[in-house]
């Protein structure tokens, strides 16, 4: 951070410049890194400073977005400093220049000295001894770490070896790292019982789409600009991918993409796009989307929750009925479509008796997204889903009938459509096959029930992040206690003596000895007994790809703090100390099974894995083309990248695919589209449960200014500033009748649990619906959530119910928090 | 104002980007190419400048200037009751820059919501709230005016700037 907030630093002409995919949403907006020594600055003229700019001038509008949030200080393990300066790159496809709040502030991120970040991040090893933090190396971390995995292997199998582990891109993943850790979890341990991310079993959020034979992020960011309807489904983009809806949506809806339309689609009736959004809630997003298209050009579905599979059930037995659907490519490209009707058949009366939403505008949805366009073409509809549809009532089915649909009116696979999770974080993942079947297994419960003696969280916060979560804390919390007792008694004990009494205290005694390898000591952490300091992007050469399969390389440009490693590292840290004390021990064949971690750079971790898909048996995003990707080649790509999976490489260029199923060959076995059958089931009993009981139902999700569980925002004064604890939206009224005023702490409480929030008055609530940010530090709002799943072990976040009651008010909270409205109109 | 296109923008911002009426002030301004500090300071050398009779501001209409020179326009509102860093007698007159710290685009003052408003990328900041951003893509508030109120001339002075104006190394240019 600058010193001064009316003044900044400018790069000089010569600055070191690198490239940058933004740490954290789906996106992925290209960024520059400027680095030069801190006691030079660049001049004011243009020709003086990288940017190329005038600043002797006031700039005009639009040129640059350039805010103290994007400098930094930061200081080399030689002691040198240097400024940084991280700005959104013009040239990238993807961004166009935008920033959003969350990328706009990566500079801020970056560990720099006497910063807040700074005084946080974690820079050491730490152990527990019992009942204090001891700072500890490398070496004796790995020796507990391998000494006590390998007494668990050996006494106790496999299956005691608990994960909780990340998969993303993106900062907290990347092929590297995603590769290191499945090759050391999946291929030397040999463990399934691993969890993933932000959900209790190791699976997709995306099974159903997969099944039918249909990856779930099929098309570019650009289809958004070219289609005639989006048609988008528990999702909130203004907020959670701000600048695919910015950069692509927008101008689509504003009416500015017509001549390229015609351009694409000449022989077709063309026009301003229209947006479908289905959300319970008129969120920010729809606001916009009414004043950028006009209302007219916005159909708000605010269904009733949860009933999403009633209403494309209804839509797609509308649409067949009207003759919409695209017989002929369903008769050479698909399977089952008959069965699938069969099953889901759903009237629109009873459509729009179960979803609540006029039977005129579900007509209206269906005509304006499927309904033959003047020119006789089929309408181009791009259908994007997110969390209303992964954590909605039954994830595998909603998603079902939303692919059944898409594939019947053949919306994928042609330019202008796809059907595609909007997501949460990028992508990055590169691992040998998943050794547990399917369903895999509800480690949380495991846990639960005592199962499990060592648990290692890999970048990733359950305790914030996971469904039940009370309940999953104090299980955590007291099976902790139980090796902290143990680890207190054990003054003065080597190493191997502290192996014995921690394998005797989760052995015997029910404990859990935790390790947790994250860049901050999470709440999760607190309650660990080994802490291991880890690297993010900009402090390793980290590979990722963003929501349109557009991989990229972010490139290192600095020291991590004290002696952090990336995860790659920890993991062949961790393998190495394994291979090492099992070639001690004589015990070739497991040595052997953690061989083949000898890397020295980030590149040899990307080289083992992503690259080696056409030859190893590995699950990857990058399929078996991943080789053609060098990091040489990358960085000549710049932030534009390449778009999986690669086609070839020829001129110098990697030649990436913009749109997946062109070809109308699909990924099943037999190449067809395989419809499913998914016909409305209702509620789960303990979904219908709470519904009876409770008066509120908790709607729940992201803010734009907070990212995943807030675990840089925590430490910013921008974003904790703005929420200091985790909103609610509630309508005035509702709030009236509970005596609850703007920036009243409110309790949220049920027979799962209670948590606190701050109650933000808005009137297009609609009453008896809340809605809470989603795993805040001091709020989380899993707590009230039930441990119902789908058949894949998905959680039904959004299906929690619970009341409401006035706490009391934090007067800071009431003097520096802004409640004014949040839609733009 | 109505929303306005990005080209409007640039058609608006050659070489000036003033919106509203000038300063009234009599006090010379920090010119182009002069010290952003001058030694011995660590604070940049704004100028004092008058920007109304507080007599003459009626609450919640808008009244537009430009400081700390006249390519930065700026807005102050009366607020009709106490708001955070508001000045005056009644602690309620605030000023800020109207161009969004996201692109600089002249955000929009909407009376009925009382939240300024950017038609680019629809950020929305608070005026009661030091200029905190509502929701958006901005990574600052709106740079905050700083206000000074002569009791005895009930004239309100705009003296400093807190926050980065859009589009400037340093506030001073």
């Amino acid at each position: 951070m600058t010193q001064f907030k009316d003044r900044i630093p400018l790069p000089p002409a010569d600055a070191q410049k690198t490239n940058m995919a933004c740490h954290f949403c789906i996106v992925g907006c290209g960024y520059h890194v400027y680095k030069w020594p801190a006691n030079q600055e660049g001049g004011r003229a243009a020709d003086q400073n990288a940017l190329g700019l005038d600043f002797t001038r006031q700039l005009p509008p639009m040129q640059i977005t350039m805010t103290p949030a994007m400098v930094n200080r930061i200081q080399n393990h030689d002691g040198r400093e240097y400024n940084i300066m991280i700005l959104p790159d013009k040239e990238c496809s993807v961004n166009q220049g935008l920033s959003s709040t969350r990328g706009g502030q990566m500079a801020s991120v970056m560990y720099s000295e006497g910063t807040p970040i700074g005084e946080r991040r974690l820079k050491y090893p730490l152990v527990y001894s019992g009942d204090d933090w001891v700072e500890t190396n490398w070496e004796r971390s790995m020796a507990l770490y391998a000494g006590l995995t390998q007494r668990i292997l050996d006494n106790d199998g496999p299956d005691q070896l608990f994960f909780n582990l990340f998969d993303h891109g993106g900062a907290g993943g990347g092929f590297e790292n995603t590769w290191a850790t499945g090759k050391l979890i999946f291929n030397g341990m040999q463990t399934k019982m691993v969890r993933i991310h932000n959900r209790p079993a190791y699976n997709s959020e995306c099974h159903a789409s997969r099944d039918m034979g249909i990856g779930e992020l099929n098309n570019s960011y650009e289809d958004a600009e070219v289609c005639d309807v989006i048609f988008s489904i528990g999702g909130n983009s203004y907020e959670t991918q701000s600048n695919w809806f910015l950069a692509h949506w927008e101008p689509n809806l504003r009416g500015a993409n017509i001549a390229k339309k015609r351009e694409w689609f000449p022989a077709e009736t063309v026009g301003k796009g229209k947006v479908i959004l289905v959300d319970p809630r008129r969120t920010p997003t729809v606001a916009i989307c009414e004043t950028v298209a006009g209302k007219e050009n916005v159909l708000h579905l605010a269904i009733q929750p949860g009933t999403d599979t009633a209403l494309f059930n209804g839509l797609l037995t509308y649409v067949v009925d009207q003759g919409w659907h695209d017989q002929t490519f369903i008769d050479e490209h698909t399977s089952g479509f008959d069965e699938m009707l069969a099953a889901n058949r759903m009237e629109l009366d009873e459509s729009s008796r179960i979803t609540g939403l006029d039977r005129a505008d579900i007509i209206k949805a269906a005509e304006w997204a499927y309904r033959p366009k003047a020119s006789g073409h089929a309408p181009r509809t791009m259908h994007a889903y997110e969390k209303g549809v992964i954590w909605g009532n039954d994830n595998y089915r909603i998603q079902s009938a939303i692919v059944n649909l898409v594939v019947a009116t053949h919306n994928v696979g042609r330019r202008g459509t796809g059907v595609v999770r909007m997501g949460g974080h990028q992508e990055g993942y590169t691992r040998p096959p998943y050794p547990g079947g399917r369903p895999a297994p509800y480690i949380d419960k495991e846990l639960i029930k005592g199962n499990g003696m060592m648990l290692t969280v890999w970048a990733c916060n359950a305790f914030q992040t996971t469904l039940n979560a009370e309940t999953y804390r104090q299980v955590i919390k007291r099976r902790a206690a139980i090796v902290n007792q143990a680890l207190a008694k054990a003054r003065g004990a080597t190493t191997d003596e502290l192996i014995d009494i921690i394998y005797d205290a989760v052995k015997n005694q029910g404990g859990l000895f935790i390790v947790d390898i994250d860049l901050y000591r999470t709440k999760f952490a607190e309650y660990s007994h080994l802490v291991l300091p880890a690297t993010h992007p900009g402090e390793m050469n980290l590979t990722s790809m963003n929501g349109e399969r557009r991989l990229r390389l972010s490139e290192r440009f600095m020291d991590p703090p004290g002696i952090a490693r990336p995860d790659w590292l920890i993991a062949a840290n961790m393998a190495n100390a394994l291979k090492q004390r099992y070639e001690s021990a004589g015990n070739a064949a497991m040595a052997e099974r953690f061989a083949g971690f000898d890397w020295t750079t980030d590149e040899d971790a990307f080289n083992d894995g992503f690259r080696m898909a056409h030859e190893k048996e590995i699950d990857s995003q990058g399929g078996p083309t991943g080789h053609l990707a060098t990091y040489e080649r990358l960085r000549k790509a710049g932030n534009n990248g390449v778009q999986l999976p690669i086609k070839a490489y020829q001129d110098g260029k990697l030649i990436g695919t913009e749109m997946l199923y062109t070809d109308n060959n699909f990924d099943t076995d037999d190449g067809k589209a395989h419809f499913q059958p998914s016909p409305w089931n209702g509620f789960p009993e303990v979904i219908e449960r709470q519904k009876e009981r409770y008066d509120f139902w908790i709607n729940n999700g992201r803010t734009n200014q907070i990212w995943q569980s807030a675990y840089h925002d925590q430490h910013l004064a921008f974003r904790k500033g703005r929420y200091p604890m985790a909103p609610i939206e509630i309508h005035p009224q509702d709030a009236e009748a509970l005596g609850i005023a703007n920036g009243d702490i409110v309790e949220v409480y049920n027979d799962y649990g209670a948590t606190t929030a701050m109650a933000y008055l808005e009137p297009d609530l609609k009453r008896g619906q809340v809605f809470m940010m989603f795993g805040y530090p001091n709020g989380v709002q899993g707590d009230v959530v039930s441990e119902w799943t789908d058949r894949n072990h998905i959680p039904y976040y959004k299906g929690a119910w619970a009341n409401l009651r006035r706490i009391g008010t934090n007067p800071a909270y009431l003097r520096d928090v802004s409640f004014k409205r949040r839609r733009y109109s | 104002m109505s929303r306005l296109s990005r080209r409007n923008f640039l058609k608006l911002t050659g070489s000036s980007a003033a919106i509203g009426t000038l300063s009234l002030s009599p006090v010379a301004r920090a010119q182009p190419g002069s010290p952003s500090s001058p030694a011995g300071s660590t604070t940049l050398p704004y100028p004092r400048e008058v920007i109304a009779r507080l007599g003459d501001v009626n609450v919640n209409q808008p009244i537009y200037f430009n400081y700390p020179d006249n390519r930065s326009p700026c807005v102050l509102i009366r607020k009709g009751r106490e708001v955070k860093g508001g000045v005056g007698p009644d602690r309620d007159v605030v000023a800020y820059s109207t161009q969004c710290t996201h692109m600089g685009c002249p955000v929009n003052y909407d009376k009925e919501a009382e939240t300024f408003k950017c038609p680019c990328h629809y950020s929305i900041f608070d005026p009661d709230n030091a200029g905190q951003m509502v929701i958006g893509h901005a990574t600052e508030s709106l740079p905050r005016i700083l206000l000074e109120y002569d009791e005895a001339e009930d004239t309100l002075f705009a003296v400093s700037v807190d926050g980065l104006i859009y589009g400037r190394q340093a506030n001073i240019i």
